[in-house]
Protein backbone atom coordinates (compact mmCIF):
# COMPACT_ATOMS: atom_id res chain seq x y z
CA UNK A 1 0.00 0.00 0.00
CA UNK A 2 0.93 3.46 -0.67
CA UNK A 3 0.11 6.12 1.58
CA UNK A 4 -0.52 9.57 0.66
CA UNK A 5 1.12 11.64 2.97
CA UNK A 6 -0.51 15.32 3.07
CA UNK A 7 3.54 16.75 3.21
CA UNK A 8 5.47 14.20 1.37
CA UNK A 9 3.48 12.48 -1.14
CA UNK A 10 2.92 8.67 -1.58
CA UNK A 11 5.06 6.74 0.76
CA UNK A 12 5.16 3.27 1.07
CA UNK A 13 3.06 1.64 4.41
CA UNK A 14 5.91 -0.38 5.92
CA UNK A 15 7.68 3.13 6.89
CA UNK A 16 4.65 3.53 8.78
CA UNK A 17 3.39 1.99 12.57
CA UNK A 18 -0.84 1.93 12.87
CA UNK A 19 -2.66 2.56 15.81
CA UNK A 20 -6.42 1.85 14.95
CA UNK A 21 -9.21 3.82 14.67
CA UNK A 22 -9.05 7.11 14.28
CA UNK A 23 -11.98 7.95 16.72
CA UNK A 24 -9.03 7.97 19.26
CA UNK A 25 -8.68 11.26 19.06
CA UNK A 26 -12.45 11.93 20.51
CA UNK A 27 -11.07 11.54 23.81
CA UNK A 28 -13.87 11.55 26.24
CA UNK A 29 -14.25 14.11 29.18
CA UNK A 30 -13.14 12.55 32.21
CA UNK A 31 -15.29 14.74 34.54
CA UNK A 32 -18.51 13.38 32.54
CA UNK A 33 -20.85 11.83 35.16
CA UNK A 34 -20.71 8.42 32.56
CA UNK A 35 -16.44 8.45 32.30
CA UNK A 36 -15.74 5.09 33.25
CA UNK A 37 -18.20 4.02 30.33
CA UNK A 38 -17.21 6.45 28.07
CA UNK A 39 -13.47 5.66 28.84
CA UNK A 40 -13.99 1.81 28.79
CA UNK A 41 -15.45 2.08 25.66
CA UNK A 42 -12.37 4.77 24.07
CA UNK A 43 -10.00 2.47 25.11
CA UNK A 44 -11.56 -1.07 24.31
CA UNK A 45 -14.59 -1.38 22.01
CA UNK A 46 -14.31 -0.37 18.39
CA UNK A 47 -17.01 -0.13 15.68
CA UNK A 48 -14.35 -2.07 13.38
CA UNK A 49 -16.46 -1.82 10.19
CA UNK A 50 -16.01 -3.32 6.71
CA UNK A 51 -15.65 -1.22 4.14
CA UNK A 52 -14.59 2.76 4.78
CA UNK A 53 -12.82 3.06 8.02
CA UNK A 54 -10.49 5.97 9.19
CA UNK A 55 -7.26 5.10 11.41
CA UNK A 56 -4.30 6.52 12.82
CA UNK A 57 -0.75 6.10 11.24
CA UNK A 58 2.66 7.19 12.65
CA UNK A 59 5.16 7.83 9.94
CA UNK A 60 7.74 6.25 12.39
CA UNK A 61 10.56 6.29 9.55
CA UNK A 62 9.97 9.34 8.16
CA UNK A 63 8.67 12.88 9.43
CA UNK A 64 7.40 11.60 12.08
CA UNK A 65 3.41 12.69 12.27
CA UNK A 66 0.10 11.33 12.49
CA UNK A 67 -1.68 11.10 9.49
CA UNK A 68 -5.33 9.91 9.73
CA UNK A 69 -5.69 7.61 6.53
CA UNK A 70 -9.65 7.31 4.98
CA UNK A 71 -9.18 3.64 3.56
CA UNK A 72 -11.84 0.56 2.19
CA UNK A 73 -10.16 -1.97 4.43
CA UNK A 74 -12.25 -4.44 2.19
CA UNK A 75 -10.23 -3.73 -0.53
CA UNK A 76 -6.94 -1.65 1.11
CA UNK A 77 -8.02 1.30 -1.69
CA UNK A 78 -6.69 4.61 0.37
CA UNK A 79 -9.26 6.94 -0.26
CA UNK A 80 -7.54 10.07 1.57
CA UNK A 81 -4.88 10.96 4.22
CA UNK A 82 -4.71 14.57 6.52
CA UNK A 83 -2.02 15.46 9.49
CA UNK A 84 -4.35 14.40 12.12
CA UNK A 85 -3.00 17.84 13.71
CA UNK A 86 -5.33 19.41 10.82
CA UNK A 87 -8.05 16.84 12.14
CA UNK A 88 -7.97 17.52 15.91
CA UNK A 89 -7.75 21.65 15.35
CA UNK A 90 -10.54 21.48 12.67
CA UNK A 91 -12.85 19.93 15.43
CA UNK A 92 -11.18 22.29 18.17
CA UNK A 93 -9.54 19.81 20.33
CA UNK A 94 -6.05 19.87 19.69
CA UNK B 1 -22.16 -44.32 6.21
CA UNK B 2 -19.71 -45.54 8.59
CA UNK B 3 -16.32 -45.56 7.26
CA UNK B 4 -13.92 -48.21 7.15
CA UNK B 5 -11.08 -49.99 5.60
CA UNK B 6 -13.38 -52.89 4.24
CA UNK B 7 -15.67 -50.39 3.01
CA UNK B 8 -12.49 -48.99 1.09
CA UNK B 9 -11.72 -51.48 -0.35
CA UNK B 10 -14.88 -52.56 -1.40
CA UNK B 11 -15.62 -49.00 -2.72
CA UNK B 12 -12.11 -49.62 -4.91
CA UNK B 13 -13.01 -52.77 -6.52
CA UNK B 14 -16.46 -51.20 -7.44
CA UNK B 15 -15.17 -48.24 -9.05
CA UNK B 16 -16.27 -46.06 -6.02
CA UNK B 17 -19.96 -45.63 -6.99
CA UNK B 18 -21.56 -46.73 -3.73
CA UNK B 19 -20.53 -43.53 -1.63
CA UNK B 20 -23.15 -41.04 -0.78
CA UNK B 21 -22.32 -37.11 0.23
CA UNK B 22 -21.14 -36.60 4.09
CA UNK B 23 -24.16 -34.40 4.90
CA UNK B 24 -27.59 -33.25 3.62
CA UNK B 25 -27.98 -29.94 1.92
CA UNK B 26 -30.75 -28.87 4.35
CA UNK B 27 -33.39 -26.98 3.49
CA UNK B 28 -34.13 -24.06 6.51
CA UNK B 29 -37.16 -24.80 8.35
CA UNK B 30 -39.13 -22.09 10.58
CA UNK B 31 -38.43 -23.05 13.96
CA UNK B 32 -35.12 -24.67 15.66
CA UNK B 33 -34.30 -24.41 18.99
CA UNK B 34 -30.89 -24.01 18.68
CA UNK B 35 -29.27 -21.91 15.77
CA UNK B 36 -25.58 -21.44 15.21
CA UNK B 37 -24.21 -18.76 12.82
CA UNK B 38 -20.60 -19.77 11.07
CA UNK B 39 -20.35 -22.88 9.36
CA UNK B 40 -16.22 -22.53 10.10
CA UNK B 41 -15.00 -24.97 12.68
CA UNK B 42 -15.99 -23.30 15.61
CA UNK B 43 -19.48 -23.46 14.39
CA UNK B 44 -19.75 -26.65 12.83
CA UNK B 45 -17.84 -27.99 16.40
CA UNK B 46 -20.40 -26.17 18.40
CA UNK B 47 -23.37 -27.80 16.86
CA UNK B 48 -21.60 -31.02 16.74
CA UNK B 49 -21.28 -31.29 20.49
CA UNK B 50 -25.02 -29.52 21.06
CA UNK B 51 -26.37 -32.82 19.34
CA UNK B 52 -23.94 -35.27 20.45
CA UNK B 53 -22.95 -34.44 23.97
CA UNK B 54 -25.56 -32.30 25.10
CA UNK B 55 -28.02 -34.04 23.34
CA UNK B 56 -30.18 -31.50 21.87
CA UNK B 57 -32.16 -31.56 18.70
CA UNK B 58 -33.60 -29.18 16.35
CA UNK B 59 -30.86 -27.11 15.65
CA UNK B 60 -29.81 -25.16 12.78
CA UNK B 61 -26.06 -24.25 11.61
CA UNK B 62 -26.39 -21.15 9.25
CA UNK B 63 -23.39 -20.43 6.73
CA UNK B 64 -23.25 -17.15 4.60
CA UNK B 65 -21.53 -18.85 1.53
CA UNK B 66 -20.33 -22.47 2.19
CA UNK B 67 -18.88 -24.57 4.82
CA UNK B 68 -14.86 -24.39 6.56
CA UNK B 69 -14.87 -21.57 3.88
CA UNK B 70 -13.47 -19.22 6.17
CA UNK B 71 -10.57 -19.70 8.37
CA UNK B 72 -10.87 -23.24 9.14
CA UNK B 73 -9.96 -23.63 5.30
CA UNK B 74 -6.71 -21.01 5.93
CA UNK B 75 -4.61 -21.02 8.35
CA UNK B 76 -1.60 -23.06 8.88
CA UNK B 77 -3.18 -25.86 10.61
CA UNK B 78 -1.13 -26.10 14.23
CA UNK B 79 -2.51 -27.65 17.37
CA UNK B 80 -0.96 -27.24 20.67
CA UNK B 81 -1.81 -26.25 24.10
CA UNK B 82 1.43 -25.05 24.98
CA UNK B 83 0.16 -21.89 26.91
CA UNK B 84 0.82 -20.28 30.52
CA UNK B 85 -2.12 -18.38 31.95
CA UNK B 86 -4.44 -20.20 34.24
CA UNK B 87 -7.94 -18.77 32.21
CA UNK B 88 -6.16 -20.18 28.85
CA UNK B 89 -4.11 -23.38 29.82
CA UNK B 90 -7.00 -25.84 30.99
CA UNK B 91 -8.67 -24.65 28.24
CA UNK B 92 -6.42 -25.31 25.46
CA UNK B 93 -5.40 -28.45 26.99
CA UNK B 94 -9.34 -29.67 26.95
CA UNK B 95 -8.79 -29.32 22.94
CA UNK B 96 -5.43 -30.65 22.74
CA UNK B 97 -7.63 -34.17 24.41
CA UNK B 98 -10.37 -33.70 22.32
CA UNK B 99 -7.79 -33.20 18.75
CA UNK B 100 -6.32 -36.78 20.33
CA UNK B 101 -9.46 -38.51 20.11
CA UNK B 102 -11.19 -36.60 17.23
CA UNK B 103 -10.88 -39.10 14.60
CA UNK B 104 -12.28 -41.90 16.52
CA UNK B 105 -14.72 -39.76 17.43
CA UNK B 106 -16.02 -38.67 13.60
CA UNK B 107 -14.99 -41.35 12.08
CA UNK B 108 -13.39 -39.09 9.86
CA UNK B 109 -9.66 -39.42 9.00
CA UNK B 110 -8.50 -35.67 9.82
CA UNK B 111 -4.69 -36.55 9.55
CA UNK B 112 -3.98 -35.62 13.33
CA UNK B 113 -0.53 -35.88 13.61
CA UNK B 114 0.84 -35.60 16.73
CA UNK B 115 4.23 -34.76 15.33
CA UNK B 116 5.85 -31.99 18.41
CA UNK B 117 6.16 -28.29 18.14
CA UNK B 118 8.92 -26.51 19.47
CA UNK B 119 9.56 -22.93 20.95
CA UNK B 120 13.36 -22.02 20.53
CA UNK B 121 15.08 -19.58 22.65
CA UNK B 122 18.03 -17.66 21.72
CA UNK B 123 19.41 -15.84 25.20
CA UNK B 124 19.04 -16.12 28.97
CA UNK B 125 15.96 -14.29 29.92
CA UNK B 126 13.87 -16.06 26.89
CA UNK B 127 15.30 -20.09 28.26
CA UNK B 128 13.82 -18.71 31.85
CA UNK B 129 10.55 -17.25 30.33
CA UNK B 130 10.56 -21.15 28.54
CA UNK B 131 11.04 -22.97 31.76
CA UNK B 132 8.36 -20.82 33.97
CA UNK B 133 5.45 -21.72 30.67
CA UNK B 134 7.01 -25.01 30.57
CA UNK B 135 6.76 -25.14 34.78
CA UNK B 136 2.92 -23.92 34.51
CA UNK B 137 2.52 -26.43 31.46
CA UNK B 138 3.03 -29.47 33.30
CA UNK B 139 1.39 -28.35 36.69
CA UNK B 140 -1.69 -27.84 34.25
CA UNK B 141 -1.12 -31.61 33.58
CA UNK B 142 0.44 -31.13 30.06
CA UNK B 143 3.12 -31.92 28.37
CA UNK B 144 6.26 -29.95 28.12
CA UNK B 145 9.79 -31.02 27.81
CA UNK B 146 13.00 -28.31 27.70
CA UNK B 147 15.74 -29.48 25.29
CA UNK B 148 19.38 -27.88 25.65
CA UNK B 149 21.15 -26.98 22.79
CA UNK B 150 22.34 -30.41 22.02
CA UNK B 151 18.70 -31.66 22.91
CA UNK B 152 17.75 -29.63 19.63
CA UNK B 153 20.64 -30.39 17.55
CA UNK B 154 19.41 -34.00 17.81
CA UNK B 155 15.92 -33.19 16.97
CA UNK B 156 17.05 -31.04 14.03
CA UNK B 157 20.51 -31.31 13.17
CA UNK B 158 20.28 -28.87 10.44
CA UNK B 159 19.61 -25.53 12.75
CA UNK B 160 22.31 -23.29 12.91
CA UNK B 161 23.11 -23.33 16.91
CA UNK B 162 26.57 -21.21 16.71
CA UNK B 163 26.79 -18.30 14.00
CA UNK B 164 23.82 -16.90 13.25
CA UNK B 165 22.73 -13.55 14.15
CA UNK B 166 20.73 -15.09 17.16
CA UNK B 167 22.18 -18.46 18.23
CA UNK B 168 20.07 -21.17 19.23
CA UNK B 169 20.14 -22.08 23.23
CA UNK B 170 17.66 -24.74 23.28
CA UNK B 171 13.87 -25.07 22.81
CA UNK B 172 10.47 -25.53 24.89
CA UNK B 173 8.85 -28.82 23.38
CA UNK B 174 5.21 -30.17 23.35
CA UNK B 175 5.56 -33.80 22.23
CA UNK B 176 1.94 -33.57 21.75
CA UNK B 177 1.24 -30.82 20.05
CA UNK B 178 1.27 -31.58 16.05
CA UNK B 179 -0.80 -30.24 12.87
CA UNK B 180 -4.31 -31.78 11.56
CA UNK B 181 -5.86 -31.26 7.77
CA UNK B 182 -7.76 -28.24 8.39
CA UNK B 183 -10.55 -29.00 5.86
CA UNK B 184 -11.34 -32.31 7.11
CA UNK B 185 -11.56 -30.99 10.26
CA UNK B 186 -14.74 -29.13 8.79
CA UNK B 187 -15.88 -31.98 6.78
CA UNK B 188 -15.88 -34.25 9.88
CA UNK B 189 -17.80 -31.88 12.34
CA UNK B 190 -20.17 -31.58 9.73
CA UNK B 191 -20.53 -35.25 8.84
CA UNK B 192 -21.11 -35.82 12.36
CA UNK B 193 -22.98 -32.80 13.18
CA UNK B 194 -25.51 -33.83 9.77
CA UNK B 195 -25.83 -37.40 11.46
CA UNK B 196 -26.78 -36.27 15.37
CA UNK B 197 -29.73 -34.54 13.31
CA UNK B 198 -28.31 -30.50 12.25
CA UNK B 199 -29.51 -28.98 9.59
CA UNK B 200 -26.38 -27.84 7.78
CA UNK B 201 -27.48 -25.10 5.61
CA UNK B 202 -25.39 -23.46 3.39
CA UNK B 203 -25.73 -19.31 1.10
CA UNK B 204 -27.64 -18.42 3.89
CA UNK B 205 -26.58 -14.69 5.08
CA UNK B 206 -27.88 -13.49 8.82
CA UNK B 207 -28.68 -9.98 7.84
CA UNK B 208 -30.51 -8.99 11.05
CA UNK B 209 -31.44 -10.61 14.33
CA UNK B 210 -35.20 -10.78 16.20
CA UNK B 211 -34.99 -9.19 19.52
CA UNK B 212 -37.73 -8.46 21.42
CA UNK B 213 -37.75 -6.86 25.01
CA UNK B 214 -34.14 -7.53 25.50
CA UNK B 215 -34.82 -11.62 24.37
CA UNK B 216 -33.67 -12.62 20.72
CA UNK B 217 -36.26 -14.62 18.76
CA UNK B 218 -34.73 -15.76 15.74
CA UNK B 219 -32.61 -14.54 12.75
CA UNK B 220 -33.34 -12.70 9.63
CA UNK B 221 -31.80 -14.62 6.65
CA UNK B 222 -31.18 -14.03 2.99
CA UNK B 223 -33.28 -17.37 2.94
CA UNK B 224 -36.38 -15.89 4.80
CA UNK B 225 -36.64 -15.75 8.91
CA UNK B 226 -35.55 -18.73 11.48
CA UNK B 227 -36.94 -18.30 15.06
CA UNK B 228 -34.88 -19.99 17.99
CA UNK B 229 -34.91 -18.87 21.37
CA UNK B 230 -31.01 -19.61 21.50
CA UNK B 231 -28.65 -18.38 18.92
CA UNK B 232 -24.59 -18.66 19.08
CA UNK B 233 -22.97 -16.55 17.05
CA UNK B 234 -19.26 -17.88 16.16
CA UNK B 235 -18.37 -16.24 12.70
CA UNK B 236 -14.68 -15.04 13.88
CA UNK B 237 -13.07 -12.45 11.79
CA UNK B 238 -16.91 -10.94 11.24
CA UNK B 239 -17.62 -10.62 14.40
CA UNK B 240 -18.12 -7.24 14.58
CA UNK B 241 -20.25 -6.83 11.72
CA UNK B 242 -22.23 -9.82 12.26
CA UNK B 243 -22.80 -8.39 16.37
CA UNK B 244 -23.31 -5.00 15.45
CA UNK B 245 -26.53 -6.16 13.65
CA UNK B 246 -27.67 -6.88 17.35
CA UNK B 247 -26.69 -3.43 18.50
CA UNK B 248 -23.51 -4.90 20.13
CA UNK B 249 -20.01 -3.08 20.18
CA UNK B 250 -16.71 -5.14 20.71
CA UNK B 251 -13.73 -5.20 22.03
CA UNK B 252 -12.32 -6.39 18.46
CA UNK B 253 -10.74 -5.10 15.79
CA UNK B 254 -10.81 -7.15 12.33
CA UNK B 255 -6.59 -7.68 11.25
CA UNK B 256 -5.28 -10.00 8.44
CA UNK B 257 -2.77 -12.64 8.91
CA UNK B 258 -0.91 -13.95 5.88
CA UNK B 259 0.37 -17.42 5.54
CA UNK B 260 2.68 -19.35 2.82
CA UNK B 261 3.30 -22.56 1.55
CA UNK B 262 6.08 -23.63 -0.51
CA UNK B 263 6.53 -26.03 -3.56
CA UNK B 264 6.45 -29.87 -2.75
CA UNK B 265 9.92 -30.53 -0.91
CA UNK B 266 11.47 -34.03 0.17
CA UNK B 267 11.17 -34.61 4.59
CA UNK B 268 13.35 -31.95 6.14
CA UNK B 269 10.80 -30.84 9.07
CA UNK B 270 9.81 -34.03 11.26
CA UNK B 271 7.35 -31.25 13.54
CA UNK B 272 6.89 -27.54 13.98
CA UNK B 273 9.39 -24.78 14.77
CA UNK B 274 8.69 -21.05 15.85
CA UNK B 275 11.56 -18.92 16.06
CA UNK B 276 12.24 -17.01 19.28
CA UNK B 277 13.77 -14.27 17.99
CA UNK B 278 11.38 -12.96 15.34
CA UNK B 279 7.81 -14.45 15.25
CA UNK B 280 7.84 -17.27 12.33
CA UNK B 281 6.61 -20.57 12.72
CA UNK B 282 7.15 -23.36 10.22
CA UNK B 283 5.99 -26.90 9.28
CA UNK B 284 6.02 -29.37 6.35
CA UNK B 285 2.93 -30.82 5.36
CA UNK B 286 2.18 -34.21 4.29
CA UNK B 287 2.39 -33.95 0.87
CA UNK B 288 5.84 -31.70 1.56
CA UNK B 289 5.01 -28.18 1.30
CA UNK B 290 6.66 -25.72 3.57
CA UNK B 291 3.93 -23.81 5.71
CA UNK B 292 5.10 -20.92 7.43
CA UNK B 293 3.63 -17.65 8.96
CA UNK B 294 4.71 -14.64 10.86
CA UNK B 295 3.10 -11.39 12.48
CA UNK B 296 -0.27 -10.20 11.41
CA UNK B 297 0.20 -7.28 8.81
CA UNK B 298 -1.11 -4.85 12.21
CA UNK B 299 -3.96 -2.77 10.20
CA UNK B 300 -7.46 -3.68 9.92
CA UNK B 301 -8.72 -5.20 7.02
CA UNK B 302 -11.45 -7.58 5.84
CA UNK B 303 -9.51 -8.03 2.66
CA UNK B 304 -8.39 -11.70 2.87
CA UNK B 305 -5.04 -10.74 1.32
CA UNK B 306 -1.89 -8.69 2.64
CA UNK B 307 0.68 -6.56 1.63
CA UNK B 308 4.16 -6.88 0.38
CA UNK B 309 6.46 -5.40 3.78
CA UNK B 310 4.98 -8.22 5.86
CA UNK B 311 5.68 -10.91 3.61
CA UNK B 312 9.20 -9.31 3.01
CA UNK B 313 9.63 -9.50 7.05
CA UNK B 314 8.27 -13.13 7.25
CA UNK B 315 10.58 -14.66 4.31
CA UNK B 316 13.54 -12.28 5.57
CA UNK B 317 13.06 -14.23 9.90
CA UNK B 318 12.37 -17.61 7.72
CA UNK B 319 15.64 -17.20 5.70
CA UNK B 320 17.28 -16.16 9.01
CA UNK B 321 16.84 -19.55 10.40
CA UNK B 322 16.45 -21.53 7.81
CA UNK B 323 19.11 -20.31 5.04
CA UNK B 324 18.55 -23.76 3.37
CA UNK B 325 14.59 -23.16 2.61
CA UNK B 326 15.91 -19.72 0.45
CA UNK B 327 15.93 -21.18 -3.13
CA UNK B 328 12.08 -23.35 -1.85
CA UNK B 329 9.54 -21.64 -4.45
CA UNK B 330 6.38 -20.01 -2.41
CA UNK B 331 3.47 -22.01 -4.68
CA UNK B 332 0.67 -20.03 -2.36
CA UNK B 333 0.43 -17.24 0.02
CA UNK B 334 -2.86 -16.31 1.76
CA UNK B 335 -4.48 -14.34 4.43
CA UNK B 336 -7.21 -14.74 7.30
CA UNK B 337 -9.11 -12.43 8.44
CA UNK B 338 -9.21 -12.62 12.55
CA UNK B 339 -10.77 -11.37 15.57
CA UNK B 340 -7.84 -9.19 17.56
CA UNK B 341 -9.19 -8.81 20.65
CA UNK B 342 -7.59 -6.31 23.35
CA UNK B 343 -5.48 -8.72 25.33
CA UNK B 344 -5.46 -11.43 22.30
CA UNK B 345 -7.51 -13.90 24.31
CA UNK B 346 -10.83 -15.42 22.79
CA UNK B 347 -14.55 -14.68 24.46
CA UNK B 348 -17.17 -17.26 24.74
CA UNK B 349 -19.93 -15.79 26.48
CA UNK B 350 -23.72 -15.06 27.09
CA UNK B 351 -24.50 -11.22 25.78
CA UNK B 352 -26.44 -8.72 27.67
CA UNK B 353 -28.82 -10.22 24.70
CA UNK B 354 -30.83 -12.72 26.34
CA UNK B 355 -30.45 -16.12 24.43
CA UNK B 356 -27.85 -14.36 22.18
CA UNK B 357 -24.33 -16.22 23.06
CA UNK B 358 -20.89 -14.89 21.57
CA UNK B 359 -17.95 -17.34 20.77
CA UNK B 360 -15.09 -14.94 18.99
CA UNK B 361 -11.91 -12.85 19.53
CA UNK B 362 -9.98 -15.88 18.89
CA UNK B 363 -7.01 -13.71 17.13
CA UNK B 364 -4.44 -15.90 15.34
CA UNK B 365 -5.11 -19.21 17.29
CA UNK B 366 -8.65 -20.38 16.53
CA UNK B 367 -7.37 -23.43 14.76
CA UNK B 368 -6.13 -25.49 17.59
CA UNK B 369 -8.90 -24.80 19.94
CA UNK B 370 -11.65 -25.40 17.24
CA UNK B 371 -13.00 -28.79 19.47
CA UNK B 372 -12.67 -27.32 23.28
CA UNK B 373 -14.26 -23.87 21.72
CA UNK B 374 -17.21 -25.94 19.92
CA UNK B 375 -17.61 -28.03 23.50
CA UNK B 376 -17.20 -24.96 25.40
CA UNK B 377 -19.35 -22.83 23.26
CA UNK B 378 -22.19 -25.93 23.16
CA UNK B 379 -21.96 -26.30 26.98
CA UNK B 380 -22.99 -22.67 27.52
CA UNK B 381 -25.62 -22.72 25.15
CA UNK B 382 -27.34 -25.92 26.62
CA UNK B 383 -27.14 -25.36 30.25
CA UNK B 384 -26.52 -21.22 30.26
CA UNK B 385 -23.53 -21.72 32.56
CA UNK B 386 -19.77 -21.07 30.86
CA UNK B 387 -17.86 -24.48 30.84
CA UNK B 388 -15.50 -25.04 33.85
CA UNK B 389 -12.42 -24.64 31.23
CA UNK B 390 -13.95 -21.37 29.44
CA UNK B 391 -14.72 -19.31 32.79
CA UNK B 392 -12.45 -16.55 32.09
CA UNK B 393 -13.38 -16.37 28.39
CA UNK B 394 -15.53 -12.91 29.55
CA UNK B 395 -16.58 -10.34 26.96
CA UNK B 396 -16.75 -7.85 30.09
CA UNK B 397 -12.86 -8.59 30.80
CA UNK B 398 -11.33 -5.38 30.32
CA UNK B 399 -13.95 -3.39 32.36
CA UNK B 400 -13.29 -5.62 35.24
CA UNK B 401 -9.85 -5.69 34.91
CA UNK B 402 -9.55 -9.56 34.56
CA UNK B 403 -7.29 -9.72 30.99
CA UNK B 404 -5.79 -12.47 29.95
CA UNK B 405 -2.67 -11.40 28.40
CA UNK B 406 -0.80 -14.28 27.57
CA UNK B 407 1.85 -12.53 25.63
CA UNK B 408 2.66 -10.15 28.37
CA UNK B 409 2.33 -7.67 25.53
CA UNK B 410 -0.04 -5.39 26.93
CA UNK B 411 -3.88 -4.15 26.23
CA UNK B 412 -4.09 -3.31 22.01
CA UNK B 413 -4.55 -5.65 19.44
CA UNK B 414 -1.43 -3.57 17.57
CA UNK B 415 0.64 -5.57 20.31
CA UNK B 416 -0.34 -8.96 19.97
Amino acid sequence: MLIPHPLLGPRDAGEFTYLGDATLLDRPDWQSETAPQEFYDYVYTRENPPGVHRELWYHEYGDRNWIVVTRNVSTHEILGAELAQDVAKNKGTA
Amino acid sequence: MRYNALRIFKEALTGHKGWTPAWRDAEPQKNYDFIVVGGGGHGLATAYYLAKVYKKSRIALLERRWIGGGNVGRNTTIVRSNYMMHGNQPFYELSLKLWENLEQDLNFNAMMSQRGIINLFHNDAQRDAAIRRGNSILLHGSDAVILDKAGVKELYPFLNTESARFPIMGGLLQPRAGTARHDAVAWGYARGADQHGVDIIQNCEVTGFKIENGEVKGVETTRGDIMAPKIGVAVAGRSSEVMAKAGLRLPIESHVLQAFVTEGLKPILPGVITYGAGHFYISQSDKGGLVFGGNLDYYNSYAWRGNLPTVEEVVEEGISIFPNIARARVLRSWGGIMDMSMDGSPFIDQTPIKGLYFNGGWCYGGFKATPASGYCFAHLMATDTPHKVATALRLDRYKTGHMIDELGAGAQPNLH
